[in-house]
């Protein structure tokens, strides 16, 4: 089935899915061919059920020890801005769109998200935005992403600090 | 008033005494090759979440030659031990020579400037006589709170002629434009000051910039 995952991390971000279960929302996503939808919903007060939303197969937790597999099993990944989610995601080639919570002041975490999408990495939209910006988003445009390379750290290292 | 003069003046002397000798250590440390003895002790700060992912990152490219490995982590940081441990199992046989240790955290997130002075001089009390033990040859941090008093210890023993240690940071992915608070803070304390984005290089000439390396 193909699967959409919602991540929102440690933090709190009902407008997220509010947004992500609306009856457009849904519509659109069925639109495009998703026919599961697996919510992580951190600390957030709002926890859908398949009885407060019936039109898709629906899953919904709170936190996980590891996300990884949710993650492995998704073919497109909605996530608030948090640089580890957003890393996760992309570790794994997964399409990955960004909802940026505007609630959230002085967000730096917003510098690496805005970085990764003008690097063509991901989506970005905002909650708002979300049901148009799935109607039209065009998924090819992504770009790999390619981890960092420690390697380099390593190698300046070694010749800084004279190790053989 | 003579005796009062001759404090201050002994004062001014001292302070003086202390910022050659600060300046002293940042030059000589830049240039001090701790990897030609062979192993090179390393003293790491643990942060939390992110901080704890990226620095095993970090330290899984490094040679075995960094050796032993002295994990420093907040008091209140429930998870980096076992993402420690199990780093350290992933490791070569025979390459595991690391300890742990806590100390209190210099500031919690959101806590205010004045209790965080207060709250990073306590945790300064626990670094001295940890650092003073340990005696690295490297601190490595990469922006947790956790490292400056870690750093600032590790400058002292160089400064008191105690022994050179070499100060390493490398500053969060997540950091593209701006620096952190930690970042701003060691920039111009440390030897090797590394950032992965060309926006952060351009702002801090003084920086190492090898692109992403987490």
């Amino acid at each position: 089935m193909k699967t959409v995952f919602v991540t929102v991390g440690t933090t709190s971000f009902d407008e997220l899915i509010e947004a992500i279960i609306s009856p457009a929302a849904v519509e659109v996503l069925k639109d495009r061919g998703y026919e599961r939808l697996v919510l992580q919903v951190g600390r957030g007060t709002v926890f859908p059920t398949s009885k407060t939303c019936s039109h898709i197969t629906l899953e919904t937790f709170r936190y996980k020890d590891s996300i990884a597999e949710d993650i492995k099993n998704a073919h497109l990944i909605i996530s608030h801005a948090g640089a580890g989610s957003c890393l996760e995601a992309l570790s794994a080639g997964k399409p990955l769109l960004v909802v940026v919570n505007d609630k959230l002041m002085n967000n730096h975490q917003l510098e690496l998200a805005k970085q990764l999408h003008s690097d063509s990495h991901l989506l970005y939209c905002t909650c708002s935005t979300l049901t148009a910006t799935l109607r039209t988003m065009n998924l090819s445009i992504l770009q790999p992403f390619l981890l960092g390379q420690p390697q380099n750290f390593a190698n300046f290292l070694d010749k800084a600090l004279g190790v053989k | 008033m003579l005796a009062l003069e001759t404090v201050v003046v002994t004062l001014v002397f001292l302070f003086l005494l202390f910022c050659l000798r600060l300046y002293v250590v940042l030059k000589s440390g830049a240039k001090y090759k701790p990897g030609s003895k062979g192993s090179v002790s390393v003293l790491v700060a643990v942060g939390s979440g992110g901080h704890t992912t990226e620095i095993l990152r970090l330290l899984g490219s490094l040679s075995s030659a960094y050796s032993p490995r002295y994990y420093v982590l907040a008091q209140t940081d429930r998870m980096s031990e076992d993402k420690i441990h199990a780093f350290e199992s992933s490791r070569e046989q025979g390459d595991s020579e690391f300890s742990v240790f806590r100390i209190p955290r210099s500031r919690e997130v959101h806590q205010s400037w004045s209790s965080s002075v207060l709250s990073t001089v306590n945790a300064l009390c626990y670094s001295v006589p940890l650092v003073f033990r340990l005696k690295p040859d490297l601190i490595l941090c990469n922006g947790p709170g956790t490292c400056v008093p870690l750093c600032l210890v590790g400058l002292l023993l160089g400064v008191l002629g105690l022994k050179q240690v070499v100060l390493v940071y490398v500053e969060s992915l997540c950091r593209v434009q701006s620096l952190s608070l930690t970042g701003r803070i060691l920039y111009p304390l440390t030897h090797y000051f590394f950032v992965q984005w060309a926006a952060l290089r351009d702002k801090y000439p003084k920086a190492i910039f090898l692109g992403r390396i987490v």
